[in-house]
């Protein structure tokens, strides 16, 4: 893991306005990512994960403080600018796969490359590529629904790395698979933490699927509490 | 892949739906296209009429002949200026449903006195009007069959024999008449009066109906009552009225029909605007998740909104199009059946025009409210939703 930095967040609020009533999410949250880095946060419902992971992710914005990526900051991006910097640089892994039902597994894995200058010949290289990486190179013109919950998943994989993004995020990635299959795909997220270099942060329930990670963060009322279950 | 392929399997993702919402739209612009050439075809006769053009018909019934000695009666009305009369042959080639031939046999030269919008070259007229077998045929009837002048045509009745025994007689066309009006009625033929009288089997001297002209429009009340009377408890009573009331007394039960088809197709319309409307907004709904999916990846909103719209452009169209496509060969195949009673009836560029605007309003209008829905859509709280 290298030192440098991918992801910094500095004195970050975070409030939703519900009727009258405002919910504090975070308060003067700080903390770093270094590239290389595959993170577990993990902590119990309603602590803060997801909408910590919405904010990394250029899907929310903090009410205040900043977030800088890869040293530019991105609080301050317009939802269309956001979009772009979504599509460049981050690949999204959600609990329940989220493929598009009426796509076979290749054109699925395809969308995000519907975002880039690639050509025809070039977005196909890429997809193989992808499918092969995650071994579903035999299930290309299968739909989703003719692919278990763990090959669905393994396609959302190569989905969020077709475009070759620095960092994964990834929601309760395994929070609907049984073990054999959750550990499957938690070897594979390793594997391209490993061998490809890629940052992940994964926001899991799951003691045994944070143990993958390199380290773990415990959030608990919008505060970390770090502890290194591995060791 | 491209966009144009998501938004053709998200349009056909539920086939059944698919194929409902497609039929629908189908039924609206197929009546639409038909009852938009029924009004043409309807309006341009009574448009095409002329204005001092009187018709005398039979009292109690305009299918039932007049004795030719009314023709010399009517001459002689004041304020008459020409008067011809027409008999119908009953024409066909081939297969009698199908195929009619509209001809009449009339009296050549008043005929064209009365009818002066008609014209054909001068030789050619002179050429019919001597000739007692020869035709004169319309620009458009002559066209639909490609006929040419000298040519040689066997055109049977089928309410008449001819007295060397058969149904057909066997006409040398002398002649093309045209009109520079293009919605003037050029989808028949004429032939020599005396000649049908003598070699028809039954011999005869009546009329089916005169048409005369007035020496001024203003006569025009004024001369059909002094017609009308003249005739009064005589052997057949007549019934004569400017060729515009004519044809739209003619006309008016099929109008009434056609307001009552106005109706129901605006009816149609509306409701398949509706459902149309709210099945697009249904779909668009139920893939709230997806939508967000797709932003999250980083698709911008406008190209969702885009495609949205245009899912619901192409389902207009697919519906839209395959029924402007139908009412055109139904109004094809009708308007050789109806050609005696509307020659006009055609589904022209107009229509097809106005018909592709229709499309594309329907499309936006149907599309609008889910795409901004799309456009709109919170990605966390369409996860939350979706
Ligand atoms: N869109 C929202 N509107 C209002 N409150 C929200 C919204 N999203 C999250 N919250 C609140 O923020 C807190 C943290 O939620 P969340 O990040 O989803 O927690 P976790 O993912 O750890 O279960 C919860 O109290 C939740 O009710
Ligand atoms: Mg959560």
């Amino acid at each position: 893991m290298s030192d440098e930095m991918l992801f910094s967040l500095n004195n970050i609020t975070k409030s939703f306005v519900k009727g009258r009533e405002n919910i504090s999410v975070f308060d003067n949250l700080n903390m770093t990512i270094n590239k290389g880095d595959f993170l577990a946060i993990m902590g119990p419902s309603g602590s803060g994960k997801t909408t910590l992971l919405n904010m990394l992710g250029g899907v929310d914005q903090p009410t205040s403080g900043e977030i800088t990526f890869d040293g530019g900051r991105v609080d301050t991006l317009s939802e269309s600018q956001l979009a772009g910097w979504r599509a460049n640089n981050i690949g999204f892994i959600f609990q329940f796969y989220n493929l598009m039902p009426m796509l076979n597994a290749a054109r699925n894995v395809e969308l995000p490359l519907l975002l880039t200058h690639l050509n025809k010949t070039q977005r196909q290289k890429s997809v193989e590529t992808a499918l092969e990486l995650v071994g579903l190179a035999d299930r290309a013109k299968h739909m989703p629904s003719e692919l278990s919950g763990g090959q669905q998943q393994r396609v959302a994989i190569a989905r969020a790395v077709v475009s070759d993004p620095k960092l994964l995020l990834c929601d309760e990635p395994t929070g609907d698979l049984d073990r054999q299959t959750a550990d499957e795909i938690l070897e594979m997220l390793q594997l391209l933490n490993r061998e490809f270099g890629k940052t992940i942060i994964m926001v899991t329930h799951d003691p045994s699927a944070a143990k993958f990670a390199q380290r773990t963060l415990h959030l608990d009322k919008g505060e970390f509490v770090e502890k290194d279950l591995v060791a | 892949m491209n966009d144009l392929y998501l938004i053709f399997k998200n349009l056909t993702r539920k086939k059944l739906r698919f194929f409902l919402t497609c039929f629908a739209i189908f039924i609206a612009f197929l009546l639409f296209g038909a009852v938009m050439a029924l009004k043409g075809a309807l309006d341009s006769g009574i448009e095409m009429s002329a204005d001092n053009r009187l018709v005398t018909v039979h009292k109690t019934n305009f299918t039932q002949p007049l004795p030719y000695a009314y023709v010399n009666k009517v001459k002689n009305i004041e304020g008459v200026k020409d008067v011809t009369h027409a008999n119908w042959f009953g024409g066909y080639q081939g297969d009698p449903t199908r195929n009619q031939i509209i001809t009449f046999a009339v009296d050549p030269e008043s005929y064209l006195d009365v009818y002066s919008e008609l014209s054909t070259e001068p030789q050619h007229k002179q050429n019919w009007l001597k000739n007692r077998a020869g035709a004169l045929v319309g620009e458009r009837l002559a066209q639909a069959n490609n006929w040419k002048v000298g040519d040689q045509i066997p055109i049977s009745s089928n309410i008449f024999s001819h007295k060397d025994g058969g149904q057909t007689w066997e006409f040398i066309i002398e002649g093309i008449f045209s009109a520079e009006d293009k919605q003037t009625d050029t989808n028949y033929m004429i032939f020599h009066y005396k000649y049908f009288m003598e070699t028809q089997s039954w011999g005869g001297d009546y009329v089916g109906w005169l048409v005369l002209t007035t020496t001024d429009a203003g006569f025009n009340e004024a001369v059909a009552k002094r017609i009308d009377e003249g005739f009064t408890n005589s052997q057949a009573e007549t019934d004569t009225s400017t060729e515009k009331a004519f044809n739209k007394a003619f006309i008016e039960q099929m109008g009434n029909i056609g307001l009552i088809i106005f109706s129901v197709i605006f009816m149609a319309f509306f409701t398949i605007l509706v459902l149309v409307g709210n099945t697009m907004v249904l779909a668009i709904r139920e893939r709230t998740g997806e939508i967000a999916v797709l932003k999250t990846l980083g698709f911008p909103s406008l190209r969702i909104f885009k495609m949205v719209i245009m899912e619901s452009l192409f389902l207009s169209f697919a519906g839209g199009l395959l029924g402007i496509a139908a009412a055109y060969l139904a109004v094809a195949g009708l308007s050789e059946m109806l050609a005696r009673f509307l020659p006009n009836l055609i589904l022209g560029a107009e229509i097809i025009i106005q018909a592709l605007i229709y499309m594309t309003l329907l499309g936006l209008v149907t599309g609008i409210i889910p795409a901004i829905n799309a456009l709109r859509l919170n990605i966390i709280t369409g996860f939350s939703r979706g």
